[in-house]
């Protein structure tokens, strides 16, 4: 790699709408991508991630509204133009080509000279760790190598933004560990601003300086992975990232005390929170709970206690997952686990404490 | 390996008596036409005098040179008649390219000789086209002269090959081949000729290549056009005029093999390691861009003109059969059924022969075929490959060559009860069409069979199912749709058969249609019951084709759901 590399820019995506005949799959995304930042689309298929970074890069319909990289307007401009590197989630390496001609590709568009080409793929494979697989052909690599020669392409052109079309989905579970940190290195290595799609959550969690949560073509919130997994600003949100109990009722006052009234009848008093009246979602995490035996008085525990019996028990192995009936509805509590630890039987009678500060009410 | 040894004598014997099959009537035959070749027609000594004989001869070295012009010049006019089709359909969201698709399976429900002789009347100095030309513009196009008019039947009749594969090929490449080297800078020209050319070109090459091999061992066009001095037809003519002694004929067949084998290498070495098939799942083609109403107008213009192109064969076949008397005229005096009744009272024989011998053919190649699947894909049997191998090997061998190797071989060998020499019996025709459509029907039930998982098989097994039990109520009737398409094939491409065919018809009783045709058409007065018995034949062939095509759609459907399962186990 040469050593002065551009300025790190930023994207924004102003009121960006676009549409596949009547279906509309982006509906007004406004979004502000910071230089240097590893940020992530993370949503179930169909959510209109995939189809958002591709209009970043170009392709498919122009959408209405505006995409700047850097200060350039690029909403009109065609693919070949933008600058932008794409991995592309079956990689898209050419079978006709080495694997070296695959990486020179795209200086050879540029116009590079011959010299300086081959001194740039041979430092952009080095990166990779693949020099020495430079004159194969994609087809006798790992899926693994693949990955890094498609990465490879793709960094080795500068492009000023990098776009990872769910790289990881091909690989298998150990592989995608080790690749999703070996991308966030060089991504920390070539400060390269890095938008990075993908429907799973551990994904987006470890490797995203920020995430943006889609569903049907609409961005659901925007944060840090913490932000979001602890204040989810709706019940998809919740849902999404994390295991969450999710309650729905409304909030009311007894004098001025907010009190949560579940649609069963169960109580969650939430003094000292600020909360408007109305209808919401109590949500807690399965380990917001602690689980102890029925009528002990267990002081300690303290907080609300929501008397059930077990349905379901699942040992993760650091806890122990318990799907807990209490009235009509499931709660999930995780108990931590170790050895000689307590264990409840499916069946059993317990009680749940649920400590109120932990409990958030979420807008419907 | 343990759980095929306790069943291994029945494929075994299968194997074995396959494998005889195959001997006598393919490696033998062929084997003796080379070994001829290099004999010395007097002393039986070896030598290469008989190829020196054959280069000193100078209608023979025209012949040659003659047959390689127009197998080359037909490649390159069918890839001129394929490429914008193939173009139009896979870039552009085009109406017509449901019309293209049906366009491009027409030609080959009819051999082109069929069609040779209505493409004279249309095409020739003072046909049809030529008449209005000259009408109009005062000249004409000399579009049959000589070998123009076999390379321009050819053509017509064989560039759906190419079609065929270089849309396949373009179909096959994903959108994200070409998204990601526009992402890197690409665009234009630059765009397709680094990156869609050559993904597209191993599907061209095997296209074009089984052009070259069909019209450079095509027998009935040239003759039928009157064009004698090619090879194929040099071959015919030494041993129907000369004798089965002579060994020009021989040399010729080892020269049309040879240049086969050529062919087929040249589109292997295309193909090879290179399963350029890179659509993902989910993944489209290649992207396709709306037309403006212009551009939409020019495509329709240039589809239609080579749909007539294309039609004008059979267009052609049916004015000739409907007509009183065609000559220096754009369309026949007068319409009659005449040709028909004059057809109807010798034909009724030939329809029959051509029914009874390409059926018999097309079972004789799904029981084969079936059964070299089964023995390849799922045995252990040493030489097993060579099975597959030899079988497929049929492709190569040009019908006149499999027809000279038989009356050579088989001219001595009496068959008891009918007491006739076996090369003059009516089954030997029957074996010959089978073995030159073998390959057709070998490849659909190779598909059939690995598209049943061994998975299926094996839980036959585990519920107390023997191995053969297990074929007959699991692997059959799973294959059933393949074996079935596989029949089809085999029985459309032998009902017009005629280059085998020409030679090993010994009495006009025995004759099939491809036969018959031929032989009306070789008299003026006989073309138009001739082009009757074509339209005859096109339509058991375009019958047979839908009907085919209509079971492997079925099967594909049902094929699915099963594909899932065992894809995600």
């Amino acid at each position: 790699m040469t050593d002065i590399r551009p300025e790190a820019v930023g994207v924004t995506i102003e009121d960006v709408s676009l549409s596949f005949g009547t279906t509309e799959v982006l509906k007004g995304i406004t979004l502000k991508i910071e230089p240097g930042e590893f940020f992530t689309f993370l949503g179930p298929s169909g959510s209109g991630k995939s189809t958002l970074l591709r209009a970043i890069a170009g392709f498919g319909p122009t959408p209405a509204g505006r995409i700047l990289i850097g200060d350039d307007d690029v909403t009109h401009l065609v693919p070949w133009r933008r600058n932008v590197g794409m991995v592309f989630q079956s990689y898209a390496l050419w079978p006709h080509m080495t694997v070296r001609k695959n990486v020179a590709f795209g200086l050879e568009e540029r116009k590079v000279g011959a010299r300086e080409i081959s001194s740039r793929v041979d430092a952009a494979l080095d990166l990779v760790g693949l020099r020495e697989f430079a004159e194969r052909r994609p087809s006798q690599l790992s899926g693994g190598q693949q990955q890094r020669v498609a990465l490879a392409r793709t960094v080795v052109v500068e492009p000023r933004v990098l776009l990872l079309d769910e790289p990881l989905s091909n690989l298998d579970a150990n592989l995608r560990v080790q690749m999703r940190r070996d991308i966030l290195e060089l991504q920390r290595e070539l400060k390269l601003t890095t938008i990075f799609v993908t429907h799973d959550q551990e994904e987006a969690n470890t490797t995203s300086d920020r995430i943006a949560v889609l569903n049907d073509g609409l961005i659901q919130q925007v944060g840090s992975p913490m932000e979001l997994y602890d204040n989810p600003a709706n019940r998809f949100v919740a849902y999404f990232l994390g295991t969450a109990n999710l309650i729905d009722g409304r909030v009311e006052f007894e004098a001025t005390t907010p009190v949560f009234q579940a649609d069963d009848g169960t109580r969650i008093s939430l003094a000292g929170r600020e909360l408007p009246a109305g209808a919401g979602t109590a949500m807690f995490r399965p380990q917001d709970l602690t689980i102890g035996k029925a009528g002990a008085d267990d002081a300690a525990a303290g907080g609300v206690v929501l008397p059930g019996s077990i349905r379901h028990r699942e040992f993760l192995g650091s806890l122990v997952r318990y799907s807990v009936r209490v009235g009509t509805r499931e709660i999930l509590v995780d108990d931590s686990h170790h050895a000689g630890g307590r264990i409840f039987d499916v069946g059993e009678d317990v009680d749940l404490h649920l400590d109120v500060d932990r409990v958030q009410v979420l807008g419907v | 390996m343990d759980r095929f040894s306790k069943i291994q004598w029945g494929p075994g014997a299968l194997a074995i008596f396959i494998g005889l099959f195959l001997f006598v009537f393919l490696i033998v035959p062929v084997g003796k036409v080379i070994f001829v070749a290099f004999q010395d027609p007097n002393t039986g000594a070896l030598t290469l005098v008989n190829f020196v004989d054959f280069f000193n001869t100078s209608l023979f070295r025209e012949s040659f040179i003659n047959s390689l012009y127009v197998a080359l010049m037909s490649v390159a006019l069918s890839s001129a008649i394929a490429l914008p089709l193939a173009y139009f359909t896979t870039r552009f969201n085009f109406g017509g390219a449901v019309l293209i698709q049906t366009l491009g399976i027409i030609p080959l429900i009819m051999p082109p000789f069929v069609g040779a002789v209505a493409m004279l009347l249309l095409f020739g100095e003072n046909g049809s086209v030529n008449l209005i030309i000259n009408d109009w513009f005062g000249f004409t196009i000399p579009f049959m002269e000589g070998l123009n008019g076999v390379i321009l039947v050819e053509s017509i009749h064989y560039f759906p090959f190419i079609l065929i594969n270089l849309s396949a090929a373009l179909l096959n490449i994903d959108r994200a081949m070409e998204e990601s080297a526009q992402n890197l800078g690409a665009s234009g020209t630059r765009l397709f000729r680094r990156i869609v050319f050559p993904l597209a070109m191993p599907g061209y090459i095997a296209g074009a290549s089984l052009v070259f091999l069909k019209v450079f061992d095509d027998i009935g066009t040239p003759l039928l056009l009157n064009i004698n001095n090619m090879l194929a037809p040099q071959a015919y003519l030494r041993i129907s005029s000369i004798g089965i002694s002579d060994p020009m004929g021989y040399v010729i067949s080892v020269i049309l093999v040879a240049f086969s084998l050529f062919a087929l290498w040249v589109s292997f070495l295309a193909l090879k390691g290179k399963d350029y098939a890179t659509v993902q799942k989910g993944g489209g083609g290649l992207m396709k861009r709306d037309l403006r109403p212009w551009e939409k107008i020019g495509c329709y213009a240039v589809v239609i003109l080579i749909l007539l192109m294309v039609l004008s064969p059979h267009i052609g076949l049916a004015l000739l059969s409907f007509g009183t008397v065609w000559s220096f005229s754009v369309l026949p005096d007068g319409f009659t059924w005449a040709h028909y009744g004059n057809m109807w009272r010798t034909a009724d024989g030939y329809i029959y022969n051509t029914l009874l011998y390409a059926g018999l053919a097309a079972l004789i190649d799904v029981v084969l075929g079936t059964a070299i699947a089964y023995i390849v894909w799922r045995t252990k049997i040493i030489g097993r490959k060579w099975l597959d191998f030899i079988a497929m090997g049929a492709v190569a061998i040009p019908g006149v060559v499999l027809g000279i190797g038989y009356l050579r071989t088989f001219v001595e060998f009496n068959v008891p009860i009918v007491d006739k020499p076996l090369a003059s019996w009516w089954v030997i025709i029957v074996v010959a069409l089978a073995i030159r459509r073998l390959p057709y029907a070998l490849r659909a039930c190779v598909a059939g069979l690995q598209q049943v998982s061994v998975m299926l098989e094996e839980a036959a097994e585990n519920l107390g199912a023997t191995k053969y039990r297990t074929v007959r109520r699991i692997v059959v009737p799973l294959m059933s749709g393949a074996m079935l398409a596989g029949f089809v094939t085999s029985f459309a491409t032998a009902a017009v058969e005629l280059s085998a065919t020409l030679m090993l018809v010994s009495a006009q009783s025995d004759a099939p249609l491809a036969y018959g045709i031929w032989e009306f058409m070789q008299s003026a007065a006989g073309r138009g019951p001739g082009a009757g018995l074509g339209i005859i034949a096109v339509l058991i062939v375009g019958i047979a084709t839908y009907v085919s095509y209509r079971i492997i759609q079925r099967t594909e459907r049902q094929r699915s759901v099963g594909a899932v399962v065992a894809e995600q186990a």
